[in-house]
């Protein structure tokens, strides 16, 4: 098939970025959308041209490198679905197609499709852990775990870190991205003796990072390709309710 | 021209350091001889990791915990990203919480077997041991493991073992253990003690004195070269698998950071040992940039098939039950759909060859799950593999309910790496390789759900423990920026970037890396012949010559320039697919993953050879070309035997 791609291009950080038209030509349905990116590269290299720069790795769904909005949806049409997973038996010859990186405040672009997303680490170094120290652990039987709280804790630690529900929230919370690993954490015995300190921590990097406030839109659960539910942004609220009356 | 022509053959492996004893005190009695570090020293002692997989991860936050001063790398833009991530079937412990009759020994014999006999028994039974306490630690850092409703841990049977040994996190095993790491390496980085340095990439290693002493690494962001110094260098940079350009590997596995340090002087071994999965989705076209495992517990349900007539092409449906070959169950009675890897791979490349594959291009092969759904119902078979039937839809567009899946084998793993000894430390004083990218406990051919063990038992377990008897010598003496050996390093990471950004060339990376994959593939995949390995190495060779003079790459050095980035990676793919010719060649046995179409049985089987071959091939980097060091494997516990499973 034959398409019309609009592709955001910044040359840099602080390069003022637009957007540019190409066609791609020949393109099988059976192709992924990356590999669809990949055609129009070599194309490009071919002419001279600076081919576009995009964060991949897996291409299956699961390091959470690809990070594309397409046609104004994060990761595109496809639900529960990640950019690379997409293929392009979704289009048809003809179609014309928006690309364009995540864009949030906390999210710099680093180059044309490529964005910063250290401030999910930093998150995560805030208090997303269990202390644990190497050798010093228990026998993994010594405390059993409800299998209905292993497989809630397994839904919320789903998550792939990918940066959706930043790009899709109106406001640019990270809220579905931390409360998540507040949710995995608090939901196993494991995590209890943490569980104030950490969510303390983790809001408090999440604000100082850029990222804006929750304000329930529900656009970031729709946008996850990990499909983690609203519901474990209600479990941050309590916990962080419950520690932050604790430490007042 | 004989095998020899292409290398020559220099002084057996001089010492692995492996303790002697019982097998089962051997990694207690190393641990007890091992000098320890102060606490206080340990402040003053600074460890480069590169790589922040479940090998790397996992040693970066156990030695900053033990307050090591530790700079940790990675290509990605997180560490989380690191391709462990992407495992999916689990991981093996023999913690006998069935009462299956599962041991550290039982486990240590079926890897030593598993590994068709080309493996160590003391780094295999060190394996073992600890596998036991690496699901204590992932338990301990909340790794959301399956569990049974009394609330204690599931286990399965994986890739063919007769115990349920296998923990796992539903498909997603390998994301929830590296999660784990990554949290508590996270966790070290707010405490100060692990600097992490991400997308960023090790291009050349710093050799002073003949020890390791720092790397040379570009910021991919801003393109910057830098170098740094520190008292030891681990290398947890994973495998090789990307030589064959399509891979179940993600895109940006590549093998510089160890083939740097080759070219530095570490060895490298067993680089033909490469393992290629049954089940895989089959490449629909020219534009496939990967290709995607799927789980092999697909193949307990399922029943792999394939038109009995060549050119037969019905639909699958329309084939009846007489006119259909399923030629595992036929071959392999006893085993049927469930032979090792290695085996079922190789019976279907047979029957493709024969022109009875299905698909495009006649390159797949089918696995059904009618006689599944007929016996469980729908329900069951959904219940149990839904999420993999989702992702083979969304890939092919078909729905494997109705219609048998099509699968291929794909190039998967790579048990050749860096050479190490006991300590996991190369033939380069203070370089440590762990994880994919070292070769040490896997042999020939890699169990089902035993790498991530080894990863994290390097990570976690061993490196931590063996390293300290290095760095009781340090801190060794600064090393000036001056210096002649990190100036020279870092002048050959800057010559080579110049030289990829002025040739003036026509021909994309991806273009020369396809090309490359296709002559492995074809040569040195699933099925070696002498004839074919002596051509491998006269086309990579050509191609190689073709790529110095006619690669292109846009852009400049100082900018993020992925181009770039590929094309000094697959410059050393080159190098390395050419050493694994090589290696193939010399090694006219069949083994594991190894197969050399010379060496079978009259029914097609495998053949070692023992006498000749009980070896491991750590080859060297020499001027004039490669120098093999063997270091004879001596087996005092398990017994060789030729692997059956008729
Ligand atoms: C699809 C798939 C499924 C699998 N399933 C299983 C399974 O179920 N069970 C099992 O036991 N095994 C499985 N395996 C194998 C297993 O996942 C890998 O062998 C293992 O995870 C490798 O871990 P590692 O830490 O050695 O390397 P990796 O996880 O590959 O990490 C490599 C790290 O090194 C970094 N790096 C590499 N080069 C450089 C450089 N030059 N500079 C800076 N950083 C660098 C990368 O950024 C990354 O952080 C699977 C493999 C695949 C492909
Ligand atoms: S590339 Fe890994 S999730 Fe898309």
């Amino acid at each position: 098939m034959k398409l019309k791609l609009r592709i955001w291009r910044q040359s840099g950080a602080e390069a003022k970025g637009r957007m540019v038209e190409y066609i791609v030509d020949g393109i099988s349905e059976d192709a992924s959308f990356l590999e669809m990116l990949d055609v129009l590269n070599e194309q490009l290299i071919a002419e001279g041209a600076d081919p576009v720069a995009f964060d991949h790795d897996c291409r299956e769904g699961i390091c959470g490198a690809c990070s594309l909005v397409i046609d104004g949806q994060a990761h595109g049409p496809q639900a529960a679905t990640t950019t690379c997973q997409l293929h392009m038996r979704k289009y048809r010859d003809g179609d014309v197609i928006d690309v364009e990186p995540w864009r949030a405040g906390a999210f710099p672009v680093i180059k044309d499709l490529v964005v910063d997303r250290t401030a999910f680490d930093r998150i995560i170094a805030a208090g997303g852990y269990i202390s644990a120290p190497t050798g010093t652990a228990p026998d993994a039987h010594a405390t059993p775990v409800a299998k209905q709280d292993a497989d809630a804790a397994f839904a919320a630690a789903a998550c792939i870190g990918c940066g959706a529900c930043v790009a899709a929230c109106p406001n640019g919370s990270g809220m579905l991205f931390m409360a998540a690993k507040v949710a995995h954490l608090a939901r196993m015995p494991q995590g209890q003796p943490e569980r104030h300190t950490r969510v303390l921590g983790m809001v408090a990097e999440h604000d100082a990072s850029g990222f804006g406030g929750c304000t329930n839109t529900g656009e970031c659960s729709a946008a996850c390709p990990k499909e983690i539910g609203l519901d474990v942004i209600g479990q941050l609220n309590r916990d962080f309710r419950k520690a932050a009356a604790k430490a007042a | 021209m004989s095998a020899d022509d292409y290398f020559r053959e220099g002084d057996p492996v001089a010492d692995t350091k492996a303790p002697s004893g019982p097998i089962s005190e051997r990694w207690e009695s190393r641990r007890f001889s091992g000098r320890l570090v102060n606490p206080a020293n340990r402040r003053k002692l600074r460890v480069i990791v590169v790589g922040t997989g479940l090998a790397g991860a996992s040693a970066a936050a156990t030695l900053g915990e033990l307050g090591y001063r530790v700079s940790n790398y990675c290509f990605q833009d997180s560490p989380r990203r690191a391709h462990s991530i992407a495992a999916q079937g689990g991981i093996n412990a023999a913690k006998n919480y069935r009462g299956d009759g599962d041991s550290v020994h039982r486990l240590f014999y079926d890897t030593v077997k598993g590994g068709d006999f080309r493996s160590r028994e003391s780094n295999v039974h060190r394996l073992a041991e600890v596998s036991t306490e690496i699901i204590d630690q992932c338990v301990a850092q909340g790794v959301p493991f399956a569990r049974e409703y009394g609330g204690l841990l599931d286990n399965r049977s994986f890739g063919g073992a007769q115990v349920s040994r296998t923990f796992y996190a539903r498909g997603q095993t390998g994301q929830q253990l590296l999660l784990g790491a990554y949290q508590a390496l996270e966790r070290q980085v707010a405490a100060g003690t692990v600097e992490l340095h991400t997308r960023h990439e090790m291009l050349e290693l710093i050799v002073v004195d003949d020890r390791a002493r720092g790397i040379v690494v570009r910021d991919l962001v801003t393109g910057e070269v830098s170098t740094e110094i520190a008292d030891a260098v681990v290398l947890a940079s994973g495998g090789y698998g990307n030589v064959f350009f399509l891979s179940t590997n993600a895109k940006g596995c590549n093998v510089t950071a160890t083939w740097r340090a080759h070219r530095k002087g570490a060895y490298f071994a067993n680089p033909c040992y490469t393992q290629i999965h049954p089940t895989c989705i089959p490449q629909s076209g020219d534009h496939q940039s990967k290709l995607t495992l799927m789980s092999e517990s697909l193949r307990n349900d399922g029943r792999v098939w394939v038109p009995a007539e060549r050119g037969d092409d019905r639909a699958p449906g329309d084939i009846p039950e007489a006119e259909r070959d399923y030629y595992l169950e036929r071959r392999y009675p006893a085993f049927g759909n469930l032979v090792p890897r290695d085996i079922a791979s190789r019976a279907a490349k047979a029957v493709c060859d024969e022109g009875r594959g299905v698909g495009p291009g006649g390159l797949g092969v089918y696995l059904d799950f009618e006689a599944a759904i007929g016996r469980l119902g729908k329900d069951a078979v959904e219940a149990k593999y839904g999420n993999l039937f989702d992702m083979y839809e969304r890939i092919t567009g078909e729905n494997p309910y109705e219609r048998p899946m099509r699968i291929y084998p794909a190039v998967h793993y790579t048990m050749g790496g860096l050479w190490v000894d006991y300590d996991l430390m190369s033939n380069i004083p203070g370089l440590f390789v762990t994880g994919e990218a070292n070769f040490s406990d896997h042999g020939a051919n890699r169990l089902g759900a035993s790498a991530l063990m080894q990863g994290l038992s390097d990570g976690y377990f061993v490196l931590p423990n063996t390293i300290s008897d290095y760095l009781a010598d340090g801190p060794f003496e600064a090393v000036a920026d001056d210096h002649e050996a990190v100036a020279e390093a870092r002048e050959a990471v800057n010559d080579r970037i110049e030289f990829f950004l002025n040739n003036d060339g026509d021909r994309t990376v991806d273009s020369f890396h396809r090309e490359l994959g296709k002559i492995m593939w074809e040569y040195c995949g699933m099925e070696r012949t002498d004839e074919g390995l002596r051509k491998a190495i006269g086309l990579i060779g050509d191609l190689k010559d073709e790529f110095y003079k006619r690669v292109k790459v846009t852009g400049g050095a100082g900018e993020l320039n992925q181009q770039l980035e590929k094309a000094g990676r697959v410059a050393d793919f080159f190098e390395l697919g050419e050493l694994m010719c090589i290696d193939a060649l010399h090694r006219t046995e069949s083994c594991g993953g190894h197969f050399r179409a010379e060496s079978q049985t009259e029914d097609g089987e495998a053949r070692r050879d023992d006498e000749q071959f009980s070896y491991v091939a750590a080859w060297e980097h020499g001027q004039t070309g490669p120098v093999l060091h063997k270091e004879d494997l001596v087996f005092e516990y398990v017994k060789p035997t030729q692997r059956s499973y008729k």
